[in-house]
């Protein structure tokens, strides 16, 4: 039971964050039907910046943390700008290698700078161990579950009742029409990538708290798939879900089943949702005209 | 006054090679590829074999990527198909190496249709994804399954020998290499002029379309993925015999991408591109780690950053050219063509 409890609580962090990964993954998506493989490093540059922050420049957390989330904001809508607009009526694998392309780029930049080696990362939020019925959990994973609760709350909020969020919703609903109601879908698509930076900056600044930095925190940007797949890819309330399910299996399966079968299952689970539901839990279903 | 390539016959249009001018640079590129061994030096008959390797994977996914349309990042763990299938049959079962090789490409054809399966019911970017789980799932079973693929410990195949010569020379394995690129590149050309190649071609312009003319799309996505990965498996394979040893990281995610890369820079349905792109991809790293030494006596500090600037340098080259030149090389080179062509009215 303890381990269950332990389990459980590993995973709904791992879920929170994973979530949080995949809700940029799923913004991108909703407003430009773009996959941006590239996530992961998002997530990567967000973690490294803080750590300059804190760690190199000696800030405080939560100055770190604005600055940070600035330069996460201008990352994306730069990307947008000088990389994706061109892409605008490309074929699909055109837009997947340039998302690609795009990745190998940012991971090199992080790595010219801040080096190959993980580093150890002085905790901004408290860590100490809290007991919950029994099991104990560091507390930066309790907040790190909180923070992520929080954003999605606020994205959420930001989808239903500010301007630029409901604009965002029409350009995905349809482009022309959004269009021809006088918004601007350039500026959507900026919008787009920033909050997705933004997301993933915030993610990375959990993991790195917990885990630390390192050039494998990229790996996040294959992690995702199965989450976006199984909510489905334009779902914000399925990145949530789906985040939640894949965190929490894959803690199960590591803690009772183990040899590193937690790495492979959720893309196996990937593959069956796609044989059986291919638009996940909560996505649209496309229907093709010729 | 030339104005451009017009066929008078039916014969003239369906021929390979269209005017005497591909004639002589198809004979001169075979005379190079002939005497190449002859005069070049090890370094460069490594880079050549590497080349070869290339070619023969990046034409595989170009049957089903450039050709078909069916996006696929699998195509690294189709490779370690190959080549395990290859270096456990020869290693452990004592199947001689030339015989492994037809055994390990129709095994990983196998493997390639399961994993094609999906695209019975997915598409374009779901697909994609598909396959991403695939090469994920794949790799994983390479890692982990210990007592077959000997785990994440390199496996290592015995040296190949062909009458008593060890074949595993640079000089000996460029021929078994390139023989099978030239071989490959026949099928694939003769491939697209049969009913076969036409039903992939109309299936990745249209698939819907495409079954509404009578293509079976099931029964031809699914030969499209057997044909692909069975030369997939083949430059496996060959990998594992030339190298002798097979090691998973070899064939990571990375490695699909930088198929991908090839056939894109190369030029997406087109065999010359494949071409183009393989040996633009392999040269590519070897040219700027050759840079970074040169430039070590004045700036010291660079030879440890060569992997990130190959890193950069791969990610940025595929951004510019699918920006500016999305069809890559090979309007490139087509472009170059035209021009001489029609010179000095070439508008």
């Amino acid at each position: 039971m303890e381990l269950f409890l332990q389990l459980t609580l590993t995973g709904l962090t791992n879920g929170a964050i994973l979530a949080l990964a995949a809700l940029g993954f799923v913004l991108i998506y909703k407003a430009s039907d773009v996959i941006n493989f590239a996530q992961g490093e998002f997530l990567l540059i967000g973690a490294y910046l803080i750590y300059a922050m804190v760690v190199q420049f000696g800030l405080h957390w939560t100055l770190g943390m604005v600055i940070t989330l600035l330069i996460a904001i201008l990352l994306g809508v730069l990307i947008e700008r000088l990389i994706l607009r061109p892409m605008i009526g490309e074929p699909l694998i055109s837009v997947i290698m340039v998302t690609i392309g795009l990745s190998s780029l940012l991971r090199a930049v992080v790595s010219t700078i801040w080096g190959n080696l993980p580093q150890a990362f002085p905790s901004f939020i408290p860590t100490q161990a809290v007991q919950i019925l029994g099991a104990k959990v560091g507390a930066d994973r309790l907040w790190a579950i909180g923070i992520a609760m929080l954003m999605l709350l606020v994205f959420n909020l930001f989808f239903s009742k500010s301007k630029e969020g409901i604009a965002m919703r029409a350009v995905a609903d349809d482009q022309t029409a959004a269009l021809s109601m006088g918004i601007s879908v350039s500026h959507i698509f900026a919008w787009a990538w920033a909050l997705a930076a933004v997301s993933a900056a915030i993610a990375g600044a959990l993991v790195a708290n917990i885990v630390g930095v390192g050039p494998e925190l990229s790996n996040f940007g294959l992690r995702v798939f199965p989450v976006v797949i199984l909510g489905g890819l334009d779902s914000i309330p399925g990145a949530i879900i789906g985040g939640i399910i894949i965190g929490l299996l894959e803690a199960y399966t590591g803690g009772y089943i183990g040899q590193g079968l937690n790495q492979v299952l959720p893309f196996i689970i990937l593959i069956l949702i796609l044989m059986i539901r291919p638009y996940g839990l909560f996505g649209k279903e496309i229907i093709e005209r010729v | 006054m030339i104005s451009g390539i017009y066929y008078t016959s039916y014969e003239q249009d369906m021929a390979l090679r269209k005017t005497p001018a591909q004639r002589i640079r198809l004979a001169i590129l075979i005379l190079l590829l002939l005497s190449f061994p002859f005069f070049a030096s090890r370094y460069y008959l490594t880079l050549a074999n590497q080349i070869g390797i290339a070619v023969i994977g990046a034409i595989g996914l170009n049957i089903l990527v450039g050709y078909t349309g069916q996006i696929s990042l699998g195509q690294g763990a189709f490779m370690a198909v190959g080549a395990y299938t290859a270096g456990i049959l020869t290693a452990h079962y004592g199947v001689p190496w030339w015989a492994s090789i037809p055994v390990a490409a129709l095994f990983t054809a196998l493997v390639g249709t399961f994993f094609g399966l999906p695209s019975l019911r997915l598409k374009g970017l779901y697909l994609a994804i598909a396959t991403l789980a695939a090469q994920v799932i794949i790799l994983w079973i390479v890692t982990h399954w210990k007592a077959v693929t000997g785990g994440v410990e390199a496996l290592v195949v015995p040296t190949p020998k062909l009458f008593g010569v060890k074949m595993n020379t640079d000089f000996n394995f460029y021929w078994v290499i390139w023989g099978t690129a030239v071989l490959i590149t026949i099928m694939t050309v003769n491939l697209f002029r049969t009913h076969y190649g036409r039903a992939f071609v109309a299936i990745r312009d249209q698939d819907i379309a495409a079954s509404v003319m009578g293509i079976d799309l099931f029964r031809y996505k699914l030969l499209a993925f057997a044909i692909s990965s069975f030369v997939v498996g083949l430059a496996g394979a060959l990998l594992a015999h030339y190298r002798t040893i097979v090691n998973w990281e070899r064939f990571t995610m990375d490695v699909s991408v930088t198929y991908l890369a090839m056939i894109i820079i190369g030029g997406l349905g087109s065999v010359t591109g494949s071409y183009l792109g393989a040996a633009f991809m392999t040269l590519l790293p070897a040219l700027i780690t050759n840079l970074g030494r040169a430039m070590k006596a004045s700036f010291p500090a660079i030879e440890g950053l060569i992997p990130f600037i190959q890193l950069a340098i791969f990610g940025l080259v595929i951004i510019i050219f699918l920006i500016f030149e999305s069809e890559g090389l090979n309007k490139i080179w087509k472009d170059i063509k035209d021009y001489f062509r029609l010179w000095p009215f070439s508008y």
